[in-house]
């Protein structure tokens, strides 16, 4: 374990009410719920928390959560589950204090206060806030609205409540030109900020519900939607650029290690002479520059077919950020039948205007416009027989559907016997693979299989090429 | 340098006292960014600063060693970046002409007495080249190191820089143990273009650095180009977040706004319409494709804007 810094002998933090229930206790919990929800958080990391909270001025919460957040959380996706599970680790415990000492609200003075406001102005201050993003009008505003469109208890569930009380106050991100020209809800209001208001809103109805039963609800675990970080298919396109790039580097520097060192190589006359020290300047011992090694060649498969359309998009991008990565990049894509896209994307630097050029030009379809997996693998075979060899990486994007028609696992086999290293891409949940149509398994046998379609997804089938090679 | 007043460079006072020290070295620093460097100094641990190209993270390193009044100490990381460039290196030349100018003193006969005084000789620190990190470990002065890019480097280096991150030592196997006499300020960036290993991030802080929100980076820019206008800079700042929303290889970064703010300056603009756009947009936009998608999505706002008014 490593010291948390600091001079040793030193106390980490004068922390109050020690023992079980007291900080040190809640420090913990939260913890054990950072763990639960999937961050590592490890002793020296738990030690480090401590000293920085000794550091700080408690009276601010954002220096409070920043200083945990610094020590606890080390990367953007972990930070940003940190922040949902702090905010619910304390709404938590805050709420389950108040139903123990019975504090409640009154909330007689704001009923009071709705019978003289006006609703459509209510509507217009509610879009302004949600406009500018001021989180403390919000979250006031949230209060009034649930206090004015609520219907008595709501529906019960959370979720339905919120969307109800958004539709009523006409929240939307489209352009809504029916509306008066200054009117804040006229433009369209940003889609993140009408998030952060549905939170506020499901914030103060779980209060309420709470206040009402007098007990806290069983806690509700993150789910898959509520982790992934806010993203559109922009930063989508970038986030498959990065996730490439790392590619590059691994693909690049693999087998590196494994060819070790060999015949013919350069000696490195400054470490030579180095080590020729320790032999009284007589180099007795070469050594040798580390080995450049040698560029990947490698060819894309990608199946553009309607079976695989929503997917077909994140392909392309995969396929154009590689382009941009690789100099020996061959890239192919298919219905019926196969063709070769490399020049459309040497030619083409902007991702859309390629991908319209594909669908234009490429002639991939025949006669019914289904895939056909084996005259798919005969055509390749024939395309690159000749360049296949095993410093080759083949990667295949496809769902591997074949519409009933030959799988012909064998050409696929012999192009993969000749590859050095194949890999699947599946944009399919790996639950569907094998149903109906589709031949995975058959294919697998040759091949490394992965279930992508998302960015994490591929990201994770990096990591799979980083693992140190088996063989 | 000793000059330097000790007490400000070995504890801020406050998260508050760093932020202003910060900003009175000309940055401008964010809720958390002067947080973690107060913790930085205080607890001396590394900190790890992740974030798009162009946030400010070197910039975060270079103000830091103002404000302290600490010498900064900087390592390029690059691919293939290996001990001799980044730790120490044995000056050879020094040590052969040491080896060659004790045995000629003897008219060419080897005085095998002088060995011993010879090998003692030669593996001191005389001899010794110090590369940065060294530097940083054995200055007589605090300083503030930094490991730019540490996600270009082989992740062999990564764990060689664990021993000198937790103990703030390094071990040369001829000398011995070299301890740091001086605990410095450590920040390491990255542009996430790998994961670095988790031995790593446990020992250090984390900080995220995102492009500023539209009213920081007005900040921003009202500090390093105070003569601009305020309708213009606060136009500037609407339109550079407008191009980082679109889908750009290089999206613009802070530095590029202010260059852009000093471009806009120059030519005395007093608006940004669609021809003033057009004209300059290539200080923060740098590639073709860019360039084509920027004045097409941009402009066409910039145009609506225009006619609306």
């Amino acid at each position: 374990m490593t010291s948390a810094g600091g001079p040793e002998g030193r106390s980490y933090a004068p922390v109050p009410a020690r023992g079980p229930g007291g900080f040190d206790g809640r420090l913990l919990e939260l913890t054990e719920e950072l763990r639960g929800e999937g961050l590592a958080v490890g002793t020296s990391e738990l030690l480090d928390a401590f000293a920085a909270l000794g550091e700080i001025g408690w009276t601010e919460q954002s220096q409070f959560k920043e200083a945990l957040a610094a020590t606890l959380a080390k990367s953007p996706e972990a930070r940003h589950t940190f922040e949902l599970v702090f905010e619910r680790f304390f709404f938590r415990a805050v709420e389950a204090e108040a139903v123990r000492q019975g504090v409640g609200e009154s909330v007689a003075g704001e009923a009071g206060q709705m019978l003289s406001l006006d609703l459509e102005e209510l509507r217009r201050q509610i879009a302004a806030a949600v406009r500018d993003g001021s989180e403390s009008a919000m979250r006031d505003l949230a209060r009034l609205a649930i206090a004015a469109f609520a219907q008595g208890e709501g529906s019960g569930v959370l979720g339905v409540d919120v969307q109800r009380i958004r539709r009523a106050l006409g929240l939307r991100s489209e352009p809504q030109p029916g509306l008066p020209a200054d009117d804040p809800r006229r433009p369209g209001l940003p889609r993140e900020r009408v998030r952060r208001f549905e939170q506020h809103l499901r914030r103060e109805l779980e209060r309420a519900m709470i206040q009402r039963t007098a007990s806290l609800p069983p806690k509700r675990p993150l789910t898959e939607l509520d982790r992934a970080l806010p993203s559109g298919p922009i930063q989508d396109l970038a986030a498959v650029h990065r996730v490439v790039a790392q590619l590059r580097r691994r693909l690049a520097t693999q087998g590196h290690e494994r060819r070790g060192r060999r015949r013919h190589a350069h000696v490195d006359v400054r470490r030579t002479m180095r080590a020729s020290l320790q032999t009284g300047g007589v180099p007795i011992d070469l050594r040798y520059r580390p080995r450049r090694p040698r560029r990947p060649e490698i060819f894309v498969v990608c199946d553009v077919s309607t079976s695989v359309t929503s997917a077909s998009t994140f392909f392309l991008s995969v396929l154009h950020a590689l382009h941009d990565s690789f100099r020996k990049l061959r890239s192919f894509v298919f219905i019926e039948r196969i063709s070769e896209v490399t020049e459309v994307f040497e030619r083409e630097r902007d991702f859309r205007a390629a991908s319209e050029a594909i669908s234009r030009d490429a002639g991939v379809a025949d006669v019914s416009g289904y895939t056909d997996y084996g005259r798919v693998w005969t055509e390749l075979l024939e395309l690159i027989e000749d360049e296949l060899h095993p410093r080759a990486t083949v990667i295949v994007l496809g769902d591997a559907r074949t519409n009933g028609r030959p799988p012909r696992e064998d050409v696929f086999g012999a192009i993969c016997a000749r590859a050095g290293r194949t890999f699947w891409l599946n944009p399919e949940p790996r639950l569907y693979w094998d149903y109906g149509d589709s031949v995975i398994s058959s294919y697998e046998r040759h091949c490394t299989a992965f279930e992508c379609w998302r960015t994490d997804q591929l990201e994770d089938f990096v990591k799979a090429l980083t693992a140190p090679a088996t063989a | 340098m000793s000059g330097f007043d000790t007490n400000l460079s070995q504890s801020p006072e406050g998260v508050d006292a760093v932020a202003a020290g910060l900003r009175a070295a000309g940055y401008l620093a964010g809720g958390s960014t002067a947080l973690v460097s107060f913790l930085a100094a205080k607890l001396g641990k590394p900190v790890l600063v992740e974030g798009p190209a162009g946030v400010g993270k070197t910039e975060l390193a270079k103000a830091l060693s103002r404000y302290l009044g600490r010498r900064l100490v900087r390592l390029q990381c690059y691919e293939g970046l290996d001990e001799a460039k980044a730790l120490y290196e044995w000056n050879y030349r020094k040590q052969l002409l040491r080896i060659q100018a004790g045995t000629a003193g003897e008219d060419g006969v080897r005085d095998e007495t002088g060995w011993d005084d010879v090998q003692q000789d030669i593996f001191s620190e005389e001899f010794l080249l110090a590369r940065p990190l060294m530097t940083a470990i054995a200055s007589p002065e605090p300083v503030v190191l930094l490991i730019d890019e540490i996600d270009k480097t082989d992740q062999e280096f990564e764990a060689m820089l664990l021993e000198l991150l937790s103990d703030f030592q390094i071990s040369i196997p001829e000398m011995g143990r070299v301890e740091a006499r001086t605990r410095p300020v450590v920040l390491l960036t990255s542009n996430n273009t790998r994961e670095l290993t988790e031995a790593l991030k446990r020992r250090c802080l984390y900080l995220w650095l995102d492009y500023p929100d539209l009213e920081h980076e007005l900040e921003i820019v009202r500090l390093h180009c105070p003569e601009l206008p305020e309708t213009v800079a606060r136009r500037l700042v609407e339109v550079v977040g407008m191009v980082r929303e679109l889908d750009l290889r290089k999206p613009p970064s802070i530095a590029e706004s202010i260059d852009w703010a000093r471009a806009l300056l120059l030519l005395g603009a007093t608006d940004i319409d669609p021809a003033t756009f057009r004209a300059t947009m290539s200080v923060i936009v740098k590639h073709r494709a860019d360039l084509d998608t920027v004045a097409e999505r941009v402009g066409v706002k910039l145009e609506r804007a225009a006619s609306a008014a």
